[in-house]
């Protein structure tokens, strides 16, 4: 049986002007609040429809939430290394992530494609470097079977160009890409049940070497493409043009 | 960006239930050239209107919010938009029950159909709820939701119709522009992000910003946005196979402070149970930083998931259904003020109007109201609870607000003492002989920011001396909030006499030429009397419905004193501002003039025996007033009573208040003169002399006429409601009865179903003998406006309107008390005391 772990983290929620902290280092979340991203919701709703999963993230106190978050869709335990995420870079990441995964036995461990906040793309790669396993990035959908040589992992990642599946034997790193399943939301049940949960608290196991950042800078506001089409029925032919020309509508 | 017109009669900003409610009553009522701007987008700007839960329960323990409320559910009806749901209110524990037993009362008094039903009938409308969670339900059919974003867009499209309107969405106000007139500040202008408007009248509906734009015009709008916090659950099995928003009823869980309301195939569960979260309107996001709109403010679910357990176990089958998620959860902002009623009317900027801390069940209500307030003067509904003038400076402040909703936030769905007091952010205004008080054991009851000593405990020996006179309470509730030395205090004055702090009435002066044109314009009786006369009189508004009621003393040729209560004391204070000309000068005195009350039959030796003036009967003669050295010390006596006794109130600079205070102890005590608190001067000597109060018997629903308090004659000069009151007596002497007749009754038997025996708090409905409706000729239901005990009669009495027909001294009638009926004989049916009808104890 497959031993998922799934690994998220407490980002600023997305809203259409974003807000910087005073210091710059960081997304200031009191207007906007905070959450997973997308991409950690499709891996947390993947891990647990394979099975009894344990969630983690690297965290202060504040990141629990998120952990209750995913415990109430159905993951069954969930651990938090108490940290300020602020000073921990991706291979700092990689490299906590990867002592929790040999602490339980993890054989298959999913995250989210790259970070909603910082976007660097890494964290999976490191671990999976850190741990020798093999990796995929941008997955849809993950499966796994049994086979004669172990458990296999299916994975599914869509692209531009084209549709790619991986068969892999675990254990294994995916990263996951939103649009591949549907995150279900909190039933009343399972968030009364995720208040119960025990969480393990660890202390990371090394002093982090930091992200090297400087400071974040918001770009230029783009300006607005909103063109107006018309104003009641005179505007339905332009209408009826754009959709042809977008390819929805065909004439 | 949206560009504004350039000049309007009016700006109304805000496009929420309010502001869309009042461009369509002031286009009603003719007026034109109206501009509505919003800095959000139609139809829903993203204030608390697009979030709210738009369910009505129509009861509430206060008159003016139900007919509010009432009014709405009418217009609500007539723009189709309204649908009739019913709704509980479930009870968990007995004291809900007896709750909602008085809730019984407040819908009997305002003629809502209501009635309290056991768990298994609540459960054979909602088959989803667990019957063993709750004991009882108060049930009222009338419980419905609306649309109040359709309502909102129909209301405004009326106006745009009449070509009274234009709408600017996206145009948000960056500052207003006041101007010094000779009567004050006006308003002139509103500058948006899209261009300046001169306007003559500009209305702040902007819900929970209201206070930044306020303050824009240097004036205080005193409400903060709160969290009231709401998840959705769905699609609930039970829920998706009817048709239609809602099917079941909504079920109030009074006892856990939460709500279930469908929604379609949701289940909508909101709460008022977690702590309050408090939030600045400076600090609410812009439409761009918010996740969903800035008044759906992040969902923190630890201070949910209490209240989600008990929704739980009331509904455990519906809200654990297979499939059923939790889609929706946030933190919405709604507004909060000190004392629960909103903000409206003109505020001290001439022209700058207020219609703010409303709710969906009172928006169209509240919009009629206030453009009828604008348009006439006066508003059918009277909603001076909720004038912008009621505040008090210290109550203008944020960090007042504050501490009082955070106390107030729990108390939503609470059971709530009538006479319950807050606890923060006391000690605001203290009378001069507070340090007395306390020695004296006073137990402080708060008006209008004073400390007003209620009783004091160092009467308690008097209980024993009158025994069962005081007229001991057995139940907790009629005792809570009250003490038998009330009345024992109340035999002791009326035996030789008491001594009352009255620091905190309102004073103020009107002094210039203009000051006699300014008193009689603005009062009903004859102010033009000679110097040292003191005047009881009403105040009117242009309907001929009572705006005050308090007395005048002439101090001069063009020096009159007005003396008011502290609660409406602000709000009287600006009507005499509003009809002060331009030749006049309007000082208040409340804080540097303290005021003593001297009653009792040994009132004149005490006094006597402190001044050498000539306080004889022939030398100070009643409703006189003049300067005489008490105790050595300046005093300003005013032969008048409140509380039917020979006496004197004592106006003395504030300095010397304490000393003076000390000295009437002093020299009474050897006669048996005790201190005396409010309980006795508000209710108990009061109400045995059936003096009227406003707030309690009077407001702008009621007439002099009604109120039996019309004099042989009405005097020459004009004055505010003239016309009216005119109209009012012709139909009298023209042999018609008023609609509605106050009277006092007194309580036959107080023995309730149990034995123990029940005294009224006021609120309660009146009906006949054997528990049938009364009907007075404006449709009205008879309640109880003021209750209380008559010690000197050894009665406990009532004061309500009744029809004319029941209005007869010896009519038996019934009052409504829990759900028992208490029988009650009417005593007087005018303004005659029951105690000492002839006044001989004045004399």
């Amino acid at each position: 049986m497959v031993a998922p772990l799934v690994a998220v983290k407490r980002v600023v929620d997305s809203s259409s002007e974003v807000v910087l902290t005073d210091d710059a280092q960081a997304v200031d979340g009191r207007f906007a609040g905070f959450t997973m991203s997308a991409h950690e919701e499709c891996a947390v709703e993947l891990a647990v429809r394979l099975g009894e999963s344990r969630v983690v993230t690297l965290g202060d106190a504040d990141a629990v939430e998120q952990l209750r978050a995913a415990l109430a869709v159905g993951c069954t335990a969930a651990t938090h290394l108490v940290a300020d995420p602020q000073t921990f870079g991706p291979a700092d990441v990689a490299r906590e992530l990867a002592g929790v995964v040999r602490e339980h036995g993890h054989d298959l461990v999913l995250l989210g494609n790259d970070a909603a906040d910082s976007g660097d793309f890494q964290v999976g790669i490191r671990l999976a470097y850190e741990l020798g396993w093999p990796v995929v990035n941008g997955a849809q959908t993950v499966t796994v079977e049994d086979g004669p040589d172990g458990p296999t992992a299916t994975v599914h990642v869509s692209g531009p160009d084209g549709h790619e599946t991986y068969r892999l034997p675990l254990p294994a790193v995916v990263t996951v890409l939103e649009g591949g399943v549907e995150p279900r939301y909190p039933t009343v049940p399972g968030r009364m049940k995720a208040k119960k949960v025990p969480i393990e608290e660890r202390e990371p196991a090394a002093p982090p070497a930091g992200t090297g950042r400087v400071r974040l800078l918001l770009p230029p506001p783009t300006p607005s493409d909103v063109q107006v089409l018309g104003k009641g029925a005179e505007a339905a032919p332009a209408v009826v043009d754009l959709f042809e020309r977008l390819g929805v509508i065909a004439r | 960006m949206a560009t504004v017109p350039a000049s309007a009669k009016v700006v109304v900003i805000g496009a929420g239930i309010v502001g869309n409610s009042l461009v369509h009553h002031l286009a009603r009522l003719g007026w034109r050239d109206i501009v509505q701007i919003d800095k959000g987008p139609l139809p829903n700007p993203g204030g608390s209107t697009g979030h709210a839960s738009n369910f009505i329960f129509p009861v509430d323990h206060s008159r003016e919010i139900t007919d509010l409320t009432l009014d709405s559910v009418r217009q609500y009806q007539e723009m189709g938009v309204f649908t009739q749901s019913g709704g509980f209110e479930i009870a968990r524990t007995p004291e809900r029950m007896e709750e909602l037993r008085r809730r019984m009362s407040s819908a009997r008094a305002w003629g809502i159909e209501s009635e309290l039903v056991d768990p298994a009938f609540v459960k054979e409308k909602v088959p989803f709820i667990e019957e063993d969670q709750f004991i009882g339900a108060f049930w009222t059919p009338s419980v419905g939701v609306v649309d109040s974003l359709r309502a909102g867009t129909i209301m405004r499209e009326r106006a745009l119709e009449a070509g009274a309107l234009t709408v600017v969405p996206n145009a948000e106000v960056v500052g207003l522009d006041v101007e010094d007139v000779p009567s004050g500040r006006r308003i002139r202008r509103v500058r948006t992000d899209g261009g300046d408007i001169e306007t003559e009248y500009v209305v702040i509906a902007c819900g929970v910003w209201s206070p930044k734009i306020g303050d824009m015009a240097g004036i205080s709008i005193p409400l903060t946005p709160a969290v009231h916090q709401m998840i959705s659950v769905g699609p609930c099995p039970q829920l998706a196979e009817r048709e239609g928003e809602i099917s079941f009823p909504i079920v109030r869980d009074m006892d856990t402070f939460c709500y279930e309301r469908q929604h379609g195939a949701d289940m909508e569960v909101g709460s008022y149970a977690h702590r309050a979260i408090l939030h600045e309107p400076e600090d609410i996001p812009s439409i761009e930083q918010a996740k969903l709109s800035p008044t759906e403010m992040p969902f923190t679910s630890d201070d949910f998931d209490p209240q989600l357990e008990q929704a739980y176990e009331l509904m455990p089958e519906l809200l654990g259904a297979e499939g059923a998620e939790m889609r929706y959860a946030i933190n919405g902002l709604l507004s909060l003020t000190c004392d629960g009623n909103p903000i409206l009317g003109e505020s001290l900027v001439e022209g700058l109007w207020t219609a703010a801390a409303v709710w969906i069940k009172e928006g169209p209500g509240v919009g009629r109201a206030v453009a009828e307030w604008m348009v006439d003067g006066h508003s059918e509904i009277d909603v001076s609870h909720s004038d912008i003038r009621r505040f008090h400076p210290h109550q203008m402040r944020r960090e007042h607000t504050r501490l009082r909703t955070t106390e107030s936030f729990i108390k939503t769905y609470g059971i709530v003492h009538p006479s319950e007091q807050y606890e923060s952010d006391r000690d605001q205004r203290l009378a001069a002989m507070h340090d007395s008080q306390v020695k004296l054991g006073a137990v402080f009851f708060e008006t209008g920011g004073w400390e007003r000593p209620h009783w004091y405990e160092s009467n308690a020996p008097l209980l024993e001396e009158y025994g069962d006179a005081v007229l001991p309470r057995e139940h907790e509730w009629d005792a809570r909030w009250w003490s038998p030395i009330i009345n024992a205090e109340h035999l002791r004055m009326r035996e030789a006499g008491g001594v009352v702090d009255l620091s905190a009435f309102e004073v103020f002066d009107i002094t210039g030429p203009g000051s006699l044109d300014a008193v009689q314009s603005t009062c009903v009786a004859q102010c033009d009397v000679p110097v040292g006369k003191v005047v009881y009189t009403p105040v009117l508004d242009g309907a001929g419905g009572f705006k005050a009621d308090l007395t005048v003393m002439r101090l001069g040729d063009e020096h009159f004193r007005v003396v008011t209560g502290a609660a409406h004391g602000p709000a009287d204070r600006s009507w005499f501002a509003d009809h002060a000309g331009p030749d006049t000068v309007l000082t208040s005195r409340t804080d540097d003039i303290a005021t003593i009350g001297l009653w009792g039959p040994r009132a004149r030796d005490v006094l006597a025996s402190l001044t050498s003036d000539d306080v004889s009967g022939e030398g100070f003669a009643m409703l006189t007033c003049r300067e005489i050295t008490v105790a050595g010390l300046p005093v300003l006596a005013s032969r008048i009573s409140y509380v039917g006794e020979l006496g004197w109130e004592l106006y003395v600079g504030v300095d010397a208040a304490a000393q003076l205070w000390d000295a009437l102890l002093d020299a009474g005590s050897s006669s048996g003169v005790v201190p005396v608190g409010i309980g006795v001067y508000g209710t108990t000597g009061r109400i045995e002399k059936a003096y009227r109060a406003v707030g309690a018997e009077l407001d702008a629903e009621r007439t002099i006429v009604e109120a039996g308090m019309q004099r042989p004659k009405v005097k020459a000069a004009d004055f505010t409601g003239r016309e009216a009151y005119l109209a009012q007596r012709a139909r009298l002497d023209s042999g018609e009865a008023p609609e509605t007749v106050l009277c006092t009754m007194a309580v036959d038997d107080h023995t309730s179903a149990s034995g123990v025996k029940r005294y009224m708090l006021g609120g309660e409905p009146i009906l006949t003998r054997s528990g049938e409706p009364l009907t007075d000729g404006h449709g009205h239901h008879p309640y109880v406006t003021t209750a209380g005990s008559a010690p000197s009669l050894g009665k406990h009495l009532l004061m309500a309107y009744l029809p004319p027909e029941q209005a007869r001294v010896g009519t038996e009638l019934a009052v409504s008390y829990m759900e028992e009926l208490y029988p009650v004989t009417v005593v007087s049916a005018d303004a005659t005391a029951p105690y000492d009808p002839a006044n001989e104890r004045m004399k």
